[in-house]
């Protein structure tokens, strides 16, 4: 176990003496705070409109410079992930430390479980810090606190925020173990994020398009249909799935919406013409809505790490 | 023998990788306190042996044990008392050398407050003290070499390994590694473990060899048995170039003490014999009156021993 802990402290302390740790935290900052400060100004223009979430806006609320936060940070933890995990395993290999380090009397695994879990916390500071002040800042200019809910909600977006990014970090650990390169590594992931985060989606609407197009005077089962091609193919997509859950979690009123095959047109005229009325959902309606969501990052993150920590605890340690 | 005297033994050791078998049923013992030598050309098998010796590998087939402790089944009690150097070092280049060392103390479970006194001890050891605190980037690869001598011996090993130590070296820094490597053998017993293509190097401090080809140890024991082994016995070979050769003189030098064969050819004898008898030669052809034009000895050299092995390659 103390080895273990060495590894998780080095490791750690490499991370936060990093200049990438640097770049990214004050990034995520800069967003975060501008983000906020757009928030900020609606939420005082819109006040008197607003529903008994009023905290939870600072985090989804954007504007026509800016998107909202969560937009942001739905760029950025792809971002963390993979930096932090791209050179884990094969920066070793390459600098010679591999073998050297795994001729001490250590297990094998103690050396990835320990850059592991040092990345995660890194990630999940990082995440936490940035959404406490933009908590503490929203809570000073609005004057507003918040009720339990809307703070178990935020440690539930949280808790998600640090999933997704172990995805991210599981899976370029999972490249750095595979790949003899570092700049390999990192680029396999970054094309993978791509592929993910913005050519799946268009292809899921190309082929929707393609197995059920619309026409002006489409039925509701046709919109439902395309709508569900759309929504079955961007699933694949753990960028999607974090989307989803993060909307429902973070917007009690409609989020829930987006996650729904009848689709946002169609719901958006139902309202528009009284048909549908929307209460909020409680957070327990709001998880039971993103459970599948929430298992599958969880299930990715592990899934992912579970690939690397098998290869790599097979792989042949040779020092060139 | 008794086990108990050899800290390194290998039984029917064999290693596959895909269908290349790369160790071949290697059976070999290594000495408490002894500085053995593994000899090979690339693709030998002497890092996969190493490998295997560290329980960093498992072997295909038969086993090795360090101190008492299969490699296989109980690597980290073998890894707790033996120490290895790769080929190609690495440090984190951004941590001094303190630093350095104080991670791998912290990794071998050495208690927190002695730390700071294992690591002054084991750099005066490797004449680095004054380089403690600079970083590794800014060592030279002497440096770094030293500075892996000291990173082995922070845990007091029974076993250190060292693969291909003195590759890329300059012959004076090479020699002072050797020299420690004799003061650490002589000083605290340790049992060295050399894998080199340095021959020379190799025959100053080895006290025995093996001699890999293809995975498979085709001889091993000291310089001058297998030098015994290949050129017929005899420690020293004098060659001898003579203005003429007659039946009397050969018969003569047949006679000398200490000469194990004499072998002619044209003008040209080749003296095999015990002890240097240079003297008792130039004498006994000075008596007979024939003019001595060259007179060379050799001593069984590791660079001839491992050429006579490894022409064909």
């Amino acid at each position: 176990m103390r080895s273990i802990l060495t590894i998780y402290r080095k490791e750690l302390c490499d991370h936060f003496s990093s200049n990438k740790f640097l770049i990214l935290l004050s990034l995520i900052y800069i967003a975060g705070l501008s983000s906020t400060y757009v928030a900020l100004t609606n939420i005082r223009e819109a006040a008197s409109s607003l529903d008994e979430h009023v905290f939870l806006y600072l985090f989804t609320t954007g504007g026509d410079i800016l998107p909202s936060f969560i937009t942001f940070i739905s760029f950025f933890i792809p971002i963390i992930g993979i930096i932090f995990g791209f050179d884990a395993i094969n920066s070793e290999k390459n600098s010679g430390n591999l073998s050297r380090i795994l001729s001490q009397p250590i297990y094998r695994d103690s050396l990835i479980n320990g850059k592991f879990l040092a990345g995660i916390t890194t990630l999940s500071i990082i995440i936490a810090s940035i959404v406490f002040i933009i908590s503490g800042v929203g809570l000073l200019s609005i004057g507003v606190a918040p009720t339990t809910e809307e703070i178990l909600r935020i440690f539930f977006f949280i808790f998600i925020c640090v999933f997704y990014g172990g995805f991210w970090m599981g899976l370029s650990i999972l490249f750095s173990v595979i790949m003899e390169k570092t700049a390999a590594s990192i680029l396999t992931a970054i094309a993978v994020w791509i592929f993910l985060m913005f050519f799946l989606p268009i292809i899921a609407d190309a082929v929707a398009n393609s197995m059920a197009p619309l026409a002006d005077d489409s039925s509701l089962a046709e919109i439902a249909r395309n709508y569900s091609i759309i929504n079955s193919i961007s699933r694949i997509s753990p960028a999607t799935l974090f989307t989803e859950s993060i909307m429902v979690l973070l917007v009690p009123i409609g989020g829930n919406l987006l996650i729904n095959n009848v689709g946002y047109l169609q719901s958006y005229s139902m309202l528009e013409s009284g048909e549908m009325q929307l209460n909020p959902l409680s957070l327990g309606q709001s998880l039971i809505q993103v459970w599948p969501q929430l298992v599958v990052i969880v299930a990715l993150a592990i899934i992912c790490f579970a690939v690397s920590y098998i290869i790599f605890m097979r792989q042949e340690i040779r020092s060139t | 023998m008794n086990d108990n005297d050899n800290l390194i033994i290998s039984q029917n050791l064999s290693k596959k990788y895909d269908s290349q078998l790369v160790v071949d049923d290697l059976n070999i013992s290594i000495k408490n306190g002894e500085i053995f030598g593994l000899l090979g050309p690339n693709g030998a098998g002497k890092s996969t042996i190493i490998l295997m010796t560290l329980g960093l590998t498992e072997p295909t087939s038969g086993s090795v044990s360090v101190g008492g402790f299969n490699s296989t089944r109980e690597p980290l009690k073998v890894k707790r008392i033996s120490g290895y150097l790769p080929e190609k070092v690495g440090f984190y280049e951004d941590m001094s050398a303190k630093e350095n060392l104080s991670y791998t103390a912290e990794l071998n479970n050495i208690p927190y407050r002695e730390i700071p006194a294992k690591i002054d001890e084991v750099l005066e050891i490797v004449s680095l003290s004054k380089n403690k605190k600079q970083l590794v980037r800014t060592f030279s690869k002497g440096m770094k070499q030293r500075l892996g001598i000291a990173d082995v011996l922070i845990k007091d090993p029974r076993l250190i390994i060292f693969d291909e130590l003195t590759e890329g070296l300059d012959v004076k820094v090479a020699n002072q590694i050797l020299q420690t490597i004799l003061d650490l053998n002589s000083r605290k017993n340790i049992t060295f473990l050399l894998s080199s293509h340095q021959l020379n190097l190799v025959q100053k401090v080895c006290s025995r060899v093996g001699i890999l080809s293809g995975g498979k140890l085709i001889n091993q024991g000291t310089v001058e048995s297998l030098g015994r082994d290949l050129f017929g016995g005899g420690k020293y070979r004098i060659e001898l170039e003579l203005e003429k050769i007659t039946e009397k003189l050969t018969g003569k030098l047949k006679k000398l003490d200490k000469v194990v064969s004499v072998n002619q050819t044209d003008n040209k004898f080749t003296i095999v014999c015990d002890k240097d008898i240079r003297q008792d030669i130039s004498r006994l052809i000075s008596n007979e009156g024939i003019l001595l034009t060259r007179m060379d000895m050799k001593q069984d050299a590791l660079e001839e021993i491992y050429l006579k092995y490894f022409k064909e390659e």
